[in-house]
């Protein structure tokens, strides 16, 4: 009983060591970390957090957008006029194309009946805002007002009025977070229009895009617009996604390296249309067992 | 607290909910639209540093870790990025407070800039090896700005401490 007669009286205590507190959430914040960027599981840690940020966040916004409808309420009467003319005169523009694409809707359902095809997929969707885009320097996303409560599930895709900008990555009560086509991490399957070669366009993360895994001497030209293929069961088919800006053919590799900017004003504030999520693929037909694959897998027989 | 070598003004104790409050506008600071300017300090970043050196055993690396997740969950950045980057901040500016102190604010400046730069080449070391792209040289001018900020920063965080000085003519002292 000796040691604590000598131990310090309670009011020297300060806690653990700083080092040993060091290593402590050193250690918590790799652990999170990893699992983080490698497992993913952690969205319910994120959520619960960003209700206590979200609020914040939001004051920090609202400066922003005061200034911005005060500037809306400021712009000239001659401004709006004009804006409404220009309006007026491309809704009269395209009103032909509008018009005859019911018909054509209907009449190509009807088509795909006689067919027996599944019917095309109507889009459908949910306007959101762009809040504001995140803050992270090491990516591309973007948060819309619109989160859980608007039933808003991750993996839906967002696009704009002139095309694709991005998918769904993380969803929070009331709001949702896109990533944009551009980040470097995101794939789109497209298909050219103008050929029918279906590909997979990658971000490069610069506000760029790249066609990959073409080969050298595949037909395709600068300017060639691609559209999602729809082969993923994410993306409706048919959404203008990117253009072809430049090629580069080189001799001593397989592929053509082809740089693509979007269509969609990705990078810029406005609205968006989040689409809701396609319907159910059918199932993948099962591989046969006598087939030898490529995936290196073993196969087994009898495994249906 | 501590009367600095250059100044001679004793300070009131610092009052507790003005470090949450300053913790605080830091964050707001932090989530406005201005961040994406580039050259834009991390506001959370200086004031923690500023804290840690101040008052070391009321702000440490606790706080930095819940700023930090806080900060990851906003920014929608990997979970633990900043929470490493704070805590060791948090941690280095404790132990250096004894030192820094005794310094002029110019120098004190001048050693605060390695930490604040180092928490910023954490984060960028751990995206990197991550497979995040390389966000460009000015998310390093950041840590040089809130450098030139530390004088202004050190008066406007103090300034509830200081007491009004009172002038004796009778007394020479």
């Amino acid at each position: 009983m000796a040691g604590t007669d000598h131990a310090p009286p309670p009011f020297f205590k300060r806690g653990p060591a700083p080092l040993a507190l060091l290593t402590f959430y050193v250690a918590i914040s790799l652990a999170l970390f990893v699992v983080d960027l490698r497992l993913k599981s952690l969205d319910l840690l994120r959520q619960s957090i960003a209700l206590v940020t979200d609020p914040i966040q939001r004051i920090a916004q609202t400066p922003g957008s005061l200034v911005d409808n005060a500037l809306g309420y400021l712009r000239g009467l001659d401004d709006l006029l004009e804006e409404n003319a220009s309006l007026k005169q491309t809704q009269l523009q395209t009103a032909p194309n509008l018009q005859r694409l019911e018909h054509l809707e209907s009449e190509n359902e009807r088509l795909r009946k006689l067919l027996a095809v599944k019917e095309r997929e109507k889009a459908k969707g949910e306007v959101a805002r762009i809040m504001y885009t995140a803050r992270d320097p090491f990516s591309h996303k973007i948060i819309v007002d619109k989160g859980q409560q608007s039933g808003i599930v991750a993996g839906q895709p967002a696009i704009d009025e002139s095309g694709v900008v991005g998918q769904v990555t993380r969803t929070f009560p009331f709001s949702s977070e896109i990533t944009l086509i551009t980040d470097k991490d995101q794939t789109v399957p497209v298909q050219v229009v103008r050929s029918g070669q279906r590909s997979v366009v990658f971000g490069l993360g610069k506000g760029q895009l790249e066609l990959r895994y073409i080969p050298a001497n595949a037909d395709i030209q600068e300017g060639d617009l691609l559209v999602t293929s729809g082969l993923d069961g994410v993306y409706l088919p048919g959404f203008p996604v990117a253009r072809v800006v430049s090629i580069e053919r080189e001799h001593s590799y397989a592929f053509a390296r082809i740089l693509c900017a979007p269509v969609a004003a990705v990078e810029n504030f406005g609205e968006v249309l989040v689409l809701s999520p396609r319907q159910a693929q059918a199932p993948r037909p099962p591989e046969a067992s006598g087939r030898i694959g490529n995936t290196g897998a073993p196969v087994k027989s009898g495994d249906k | 607290m501590q009367p600095t070598f250059s100044s001679s003004r004793i300070l009131l104790p610092v009052r507790p909910w003005f470090i949450v409050f300053s913790l605080l506008a830091a964050l707001l600071l932090n989530f406005l639209p201005t961040a994406h300017w580039p050259g834009i300090p991390d506001w959370v970043a200086l004031v923690l540093c500023f804290w840690s050196i101040r008052e070391p055993r009321r702000v440490g690396m606790g706080w930095a870790f819940v700023l930090g997740l806080m900060m990851d969950v906003a920014d929608g950045a990997a979970l633990g990025q900043h929470c490493l980057a704070y805590v060791l901040l948090a941690y280095i500016a404790a132990s250096q407070s004894r030192r820094i102190l005794w310094f002029p604010l110019a120098q004190q400046a001048l050693q605060v800039l390695p930490m604040l730069l180092a928490s910023q080449f954490i984060q960028l070391a751990m995206r990197m090896l991550a497979g995040a792209d390389f966000p460009g040289w000015g998310f390093l001018i950041g840590p040089l700005i809130a450098t030139f900020l530390w004088i202004p920063a050190t008066f406007l965080l103090l300034l509830p401490q200081y007491q009004p000085v009172e002038r004796d003519e009778n007394r020479p002292l």
